[in-house]
């Protein structure tokens, strides 16, 4: 069964950190995540792209809770898009969508209209 | 017909043929050919002048033939004195008539001739007059048949359900192909009190308007009984005494009307008169009989009522005679044999099984006649129990991808939404990674065993492990805020997802094995809860 690693490719949008992340998020998605992450620093706000993700499972939850704590300790503000209406649901029973903004799929910077 | 020059004018009607409708010709008298008070009178066809006027080579002086003819009679009363026969194709068409000569004296051979001429310049075209006559009265009659074809088609596509309802673990289809002289056949899906379901087909004899109101009435009344009465036979009793009174005579219906628990499969039953419904089930071909006589022969008739249990992997099969006397090129007819063969070959699906029957009448019947009788099948089919899927996966990091397509796979097309699927997909993926994580430490030695099942209403994923040993993880409810605060583990969000994600979850151990069940609802398809 292919498993992707994940790849986090970063940009600079005006203000915002923008990682667009493509492959399976899980345990192993760790370090890319946090590596993108540390790309900006502290009160930088990130805007996590999920577009190219098929996959998250429980321990890839895990790794999203890992890095919104760092980023409330950072008080770097942390958006979502991309997400697929079964991962949407996922955070929200989760409740990851009380600490980051999910943005509808409208105001994504770039989405068609 | 009668032409003269200088001579009196009388109107003769003589009917060439049967087909000729006397009415149009006798009703269109050109006003400069009817003399006041001059009737025209008609030639029987028998009459034997008409006989001797086809034999007749040229003009026929009346004055001098003798011929026991009451034609002749009065048409020498009219004062006809010369017949000149018209003649086209070799058939008599009409005749020219000619009184006395204004000058009192006799016809001339020249005369003779003149009027021959005449007669043969005139009859071919008085033999177009009288096709296209014929052709106009025969396309308004035939206009007024399709127009009463086109209203029985209306009155019976109304009366015919618009859709079929969708039944969790339950597969419903349906065809009605109508005859061309449209039949009175019928069915009906009615919805009943408690998710039971009325499932009717019927078929009026005869055909056209009359049947086709006959059958309106008939599955109107059916319904409104069906809502109070739920006994199948009680019913059938109660549509027949009111068809009764009202039912032409000679004219009758035959009807076959169930009523299905869809929640326990038992199906209530009874027949007046139609065709007896075939079974397929898992342990061979059944029928569906019941005794009763179709409706509207006689009122106060009592219906024989059945019932039966419809097990997982059972078709029924309601259909009419259009099928079944469906005949080929050597009047062999379709038969009951044949369907039922068709049904033992266990189509896949209700629809199949409809398609299947259409191919093979389709193949059967003679290309060369019309499909003589309405054709209407119903189809009833309960979903198969028993394994979708059953499969074992070594506990290797990532092997639950493969347990949440293998699970996806064994469950498309059963009644699950794609939402649903999806959230059972993650389910999966979870209970196997601690099956494999937990339960089996990631020993590449042991596996985990996932069967996928159905029972029609509810589908089952059964995930086993070899940490029966060992206790049960039971996780605290994950506070994303402690975590966040730093105070619990990132982790501990499998069980919580799975139990969000799926209607129903449990878990129990042996000793050696621990099992984890997650279950789905089947919902036919459609998920509210998924709507905005």
């Amino acid at each position: 069964m292919t498993q992707t690693s994940l790849e986090a490719l970063t940009r600079q949008a005006d203000d915002t950190l923008v990682v667009e992340l493509r492959g399976d998020i899980d345990g192993d998605a760790r370090e890319a995540l946090g590596a993108a992450y540390d790309v900006a620093g502290p009160g930088v706000p990130v805007l996590l792209d999920f577009g190219g993700v098929g996959y998250i499972n429980s321990t890839g939850i895990a790794v999203i809770v890992g890095v919104l704590a760092r980023a409330r300790a950072d008080a770097r503000p942390v958006s979502a898009m991309g997400l697929s209406a079964h991962y949407r649901e996922i955070f929200e029973v989760t409740r990851l969508s009380d600490f980051l903004t999910i943005l509808p799929p409208t105001d994504e910077p770039g989405a068609a209209t | 017909m009668a032409v003269t020059p200088r001579a009196s004018v009388r109107r003769v009607v003589w009917r060439r043929s049967e087909r000729t409708v006397p009415a149009p010709l006798a009703a269109e008298p050109q006003p400069q050919e009817l003399l006041a008070g001059e009737e025209p009178f008609e030639i029987a066809p028998n009459d034997p002048l008409v006989a001797y006027l086809q034999a007749a080579s040229g003009a026929i002086d009346l004055t001098r033939l003798d011929l026991d003819s009451p034609a002749l009679q009065e048409m020498r009363a009219a004062g006809i004195t010369l017949a000149i026969p018209l003649i086209a194709n070799g058939e008599l068409v009409g005749i020219l008539n000619v009184g006395p000569r204004l000058s009192d004296q006799d016809y001339s051979a020249d005369d003779h001739r003149l009027l021959e001429q005449l007669a043969a310049h005139a009859a071919p075209a008085v033999r177009v007059g009288q096709l296209v006559r014929e052709q106009q009265v025969e396309i308004q009659a035939r206009g007024r048949m399709e127009q009463e074809l086109a209203v029985a088609r209306l009155i019976q596509q109304n009366f015919l359900p618009k859709e079929l309802p969708d039944l969790p673990g339950w597969q419903l289809a349906a065809l009605y192909r109508p005859a061309r002289a449209v039949g009175g056949d019928f069915y009906d899906v009615i919805e009943l009190p408690e998710g039971r379901l009325g499932l009717v087909i019927g078929d009026v004899t005869d055909k056209g308007v009359p049947a086709a109101m006959v059958m309106a009435a008939t599955r109107s009344v059916l319904r409104a009984s069906a809502a109070r009465l739920h006994e199948p036979g009680a019913v059938l009793a109660r549509v027949n005494d009111s068809v009764c009174p009202d039912i032409p005579e000679n004219m009758f219906v035959t009807c076959f009307y169930a009523v299905l628990d869809p929640a326990s499969g038992a199906l209530r039953y009874a027949n007046a008169g139609h065709n007896v419904p075939l079974l397929h089930t898992p342990s061979g071909p059944a029928e569906l009989r019941a005794t009763g006589m179709p409706l509207g022969l006689m009122p106060g008739m009592s219906y024989e009522e059945k019932e039966t249990v419809i097990d997982a992997g059972t078709t029924v099969l309601l259909y009419s005679d259009g099928l079944v006397e469906a005949h080929d090129a050597r009047r062999e007819m379709y038969g009951s044999a044949r369907t039922a063969s068709v049904l033992a070959g266990a189509p896949a699906s209700s629809q199949s099984v409809i398609d299947e029957l259409i191919a093979g009448l389709d193949r059967f019947a003679d290309p060369a006649a019309e499909q003589e009788d309405d054709i209407t099948l119903l189809v009833l089919r309960r979903r198969g129990d028993g394994a979708l899927a059953d499969f074992k996966l070594q506990s290797a990091p990532g092997n639950e991808r493969e347990a949440m397509s293998r699970v996806a796979a064994a469950v498309d097309g059963i009644g699950l939404s794609p939402e649903r699927i999806e959230r059972l997909k993650t389910a999966t993926a979870e209970a196997t990674m601690n099956a494999m994580e937990h339960g089996n430490r990631y020993d590449p030695d042991l596996y985990v065993s996932i069967a996928v099942r159905s029972d029609g209403r509810r589908v089952s994923v059964s995930i086993v492990d070899h940490g029966g040993d060992r206790d049960m993880p039971m996780a605290p409810v994950p506070d994303i805020e402690e975590k966040l605060a730093g105070r619990q583990s990132p982790r501990g969000w499998g069980l919580f997802l799975i139990k969000s994600m799926v209607d129903a979850m449990h878990q129990e151990s042996d000793g050696s094995r621990h099992t984890v069940v997650l279950e789905m609802t089947l919902e036919g398809g459609s998920d509210d809860a998924d709507k905005p």
